[in-house]
């Protein structure tokens, strides 16, 4: 049996051969995109996200990347140190310090200029050293829950919008003898992160900063007050015990179980407080403020960042799909399917409208402004590890709130 | 057969065996030399892994350790937790083997027994975790059991006061892995010969005599064996800690293992954390040579 070749096939082949070489049958720029919000949103929407982009720039392919946050914080550190990091990256703003000491970052500042971009439609632009670097796409903020049910019982009648009134509720809430507490704080060095959310908030919810001149200043009134204000808080017996162990997934379930009145916690979770306990009457209240501050409030909030690869060979392209997520329309969808608030400051997300309670957040989201000062040091979650030490050794007696204020800073002032 | 061809079969006599073992040679070299070369090789560098152009740094990581007081207060805690755990193991895992090996009691419940006193062997470090942080925490069931027999006065912050959380993980660890000594010792009591305790019964023995002369030494080289072993394992442990404790509270559970954990993952300084685990490293390769040793003596 012979097979013959027609030579119109052979002509077809010659012609694929040739356009190939010469580049006019080019392959699409494929952007490697790595991140961890994939496995946090709803099956296949970041997905379809990715498909409605790649419709909209032709010749433009994303591969998602995606694991679980810890595994992509691993990821990306290992590929920014071997020059393999994916084009575009999902960023946490305690990561950026670190990952632009290695270089591994652009500056998007260029980008924006040649396209044109309106700087003031973002939130925020997170900078170090001059260089911008990563936007928030998506913001969780933190304000405080309050049980209703319990506040009532208590007969709080006004919610607290300072520490005084924050303390005297936290005391009028707590029943130790019911297993019943005030306020709950997460002190556990496996997540330092209380620092961040449940401690430093009362810093920035009154406009104040525990930095100077981008320097720590941990000794400075501000810090030192807080600290005060959250020994005064244990010491009224009002903090919910195991605080140095307490995690904050611990600390979502004991509100959820009506053994606390209240807490500090991310917005992201209130469809979880309904799921795990349909019948809890709760309320949201800005994190409380000190004595005749009447200012704009700090609102504390963790991102979900982006960045791009400083080594990428597609910035162009990778630009284009940042300025995408950022778009108005693009940005109110993909917080929607996250619910969280957006980076846009024009976008919307269609649950403030149809949900009371993030309604309310979305107005003390509007009327304040986001507060996060880890965001951008070098380090932080060290840093946090560091402070958590010096606020269990107050807790436990060991050392006053300046001391641990001091050494708090001592140890800080090392890193940077 | 000439003398070239003899000389080449000799060689070839010679080489077949290593042959044999490349396969397995390649893979421990991949697998085990090449990762602790790495870690070896960036414990003498700045900024190990986070730069592709890292200086040598002679042993200025191993300085930075040796002066930091947690790693000396974590070496102490970690050596508390490793020998706490395994004299209990070993004492818990005894009594429970010679219960169990005992004629005396029922053959229905010393199997029940069995497989009670075996249930903490079938979980992972972090189910165990998860139930002592449970059973544990202030509001718990041990506290409301201790307050009711009037054992305690008022609820004990198990795993979040300085003074009680190093003991408490401890304990968790030893209620862990008790049923490892318990296994090997059972088996080595069903080793023993009859005759021995026969003899002994003949010349008028009582029970713990027959403990002290006949059983112990019987399973002397399985405890040595087994101790060494758990001395090294629980030297290692990382999940349980981490997950009840993550060091804390203030640095009173902090082990070498979470020490350098911190250092790589919260620090990401990975070349004081290769440093720490090349610490760790020398100190596990010193119980391993004792361990071969005893192993080539026997």
């Amino acid at each position: 049996m012979m097979f013959r070749i027609k030579p119109a096939m052979l002509k077809m082949a010659a012609a694929a051969w040739l356009l190939g070489a010469t580049g006019t049958m080019a392959a699409d720029t494929t952007l490697e995109f790595t991140q961890w919000w994939e496995p946090e949103l709803p099956a296949g929407s970041l997905r379809a996200i990715m498909d409605d982009f790649e419709a909209a720039n032709p010749g433009i392919k994303v591969t998602l990347v995606s694991g679980p946050y810890a595994t992509t914080r691993d990821q990306i550190s290992v590929g920014a140190a071997t020059g393999t990091l994916s084009d575009v990256v999902g960023l946490d703003g305690a990561w950026v310090n670190n990952l632009n000491a290695q270089n591994a970052l652009a500056d998007m500042s260029p980008m924006m200029d040649a396209s044109g971009f309106d700087k003031s439609q973002v939130a925020d632009i997170i900078k170090v050293d001059g260089k911008a670097v990563m936007f928030p796409v998506a913001s969780f903020v933190y304000p405080v829950f309050v049980n209703l049910d319990l506040a009532a019982q208590a007969g709080v009648t006004k919610l607290p919008s300072t520490r005084a009134e924050f303390l005297e509720a936290a005391k009028k809430m707590t029943h130790a003898d019911k297993n019943q507490y005030g306020w709950v704080l997460p002190l556990s060095l496996q997540t330092p992160s209380g620092v961040q959310n449940d401690m430093m908030s009362w810093v920035w919810a009154s406009g104040q900063s525990m930095m100077a001149n981008g320097k720590p200043a941990l000794e400075g009134k501000p810090v030192v007050d807080m600290l005060t204000f959250v020994k005064s808080l244990n010491d009224a017996g009002t903090i919910s015990p195991g605080i140095a162990t307490k995690t904050e997934q611990e600390k979502v379930e004991e509100f959820v179980n009506d053994r606390v009145g209240m807490m500090i916690d991310s917005l992201a979770h209130v469809n979880l407080i309904r799921k795990r306990n349909p019948k809890l009457n709760f309320d949201l209240i800005p994190v409380p403020v000190v004595e005749n501050y009447t200012g704009k409030r700090g609102l504390p909030y963790a991102s979900w960042g982006i960045g791009i690869s400083a080594v990428s060979k597609h910035q162009e392209e990778a630009w284009k799909l940042v300025q995408y997520l950022m778009s108005e329309k693009v940005n109110a969808k993909l917080v929607s399917l996250a619910n969280a608030f957006p980076g846009n400051v024009n976008a919307k997300p269609d649950f403030v409208t149809s949900d009371k309670a993030f309604g309310k957040a979305f107005e003390i989201f509007k009327t304040g402004y986001l507060a996060n000062e880890f965001t951008g040091l070098p380090v932080a979650e060290d840093l946090m590890t560091q402070f958590d030490v010096q606020a269990q050794k107050m807790l436990a007696g060991e050392q006053s709130p300046e001391q641990a204020a001091a050494a708090a800073q001592k140890g800080w002032t090392a890193k940077f | 057969m000439t003398r070239q061809k003899r000389s080449h079969h000799k060689l070839k006599r010679a080489v077949a065996p290593y042959l044999y073992l490349t396969p397995s040679l390649l893979i421990i070299g991949l697998l085990m030399l090449l990762p602790m070369v790495t870690v070896i090789a960036y414990s003498f560098q700045n900024s190990a892994v986070l730069r592709r152009d890292p200086s040598f740094a002679g042993l200025k990581h191993y300085q930075a350790i040796f002066d930091d007081p947690v790693f000396w207060a974590s070496l102490w805690h970690t050596l508390y937790f490793t020998c706490m755990s395994v004299i209990f193991h070993m004492t818990i895992g005894m009594v429970f083997a010679l219960m169990l090996n005992n004629d005396r009691i029922n053959p229905t419940l010393r199997n029940i027994l069995r497989v009670l006193y075996i249930l903490p062997w079938l979980f992972t470090a972090v189910i165990i975790a998860v139930i002592w942080r449970l059973l544990l925490e202030p509001n718990g069931v041990v506290n409301s059991i201790l307050m009711q027999i009037g054992i305690i006065g008022s609820k004990v912050e198990w795993f979040s006061s300085p003074e009680t959380a190093l003991h408490a993980v401890t304990f968790a660890n030893i209620w862990a892995g008790y049923p490892l000594f318990m296994v090997s010792l059972l088996a080595g009591l069903q080793g023993i010969p009859k005759d021995f305790y026969e003899a002994a019964d003949i010349d008028g023995a009582k029970a713990y005599q027959k403990l002290i002369f006949i059983t112990i030494p019987q399973l002397m080289p399985i405890i040595i064996s087994i101790s060494l072993l758990d001395f090294i394992w629980t030297m290692q442990v990382f999940p349980l800690i981490w997950i009840t404790t993550g060091g804390g509270p203030i640095y009173s559970t902090e082990v070498l293992s979470t020490y350098t954990y911190k250092l790589a993952f919260s620090s990401y300084n990975l070349s004081q954390a290769s440093a720490s685990a090349v610490v760790i490293l020398l100190i596990s390769l010193g119980l391993t040579l004792f361990y071969i040793r005893y192993q080539k003596a026997r």
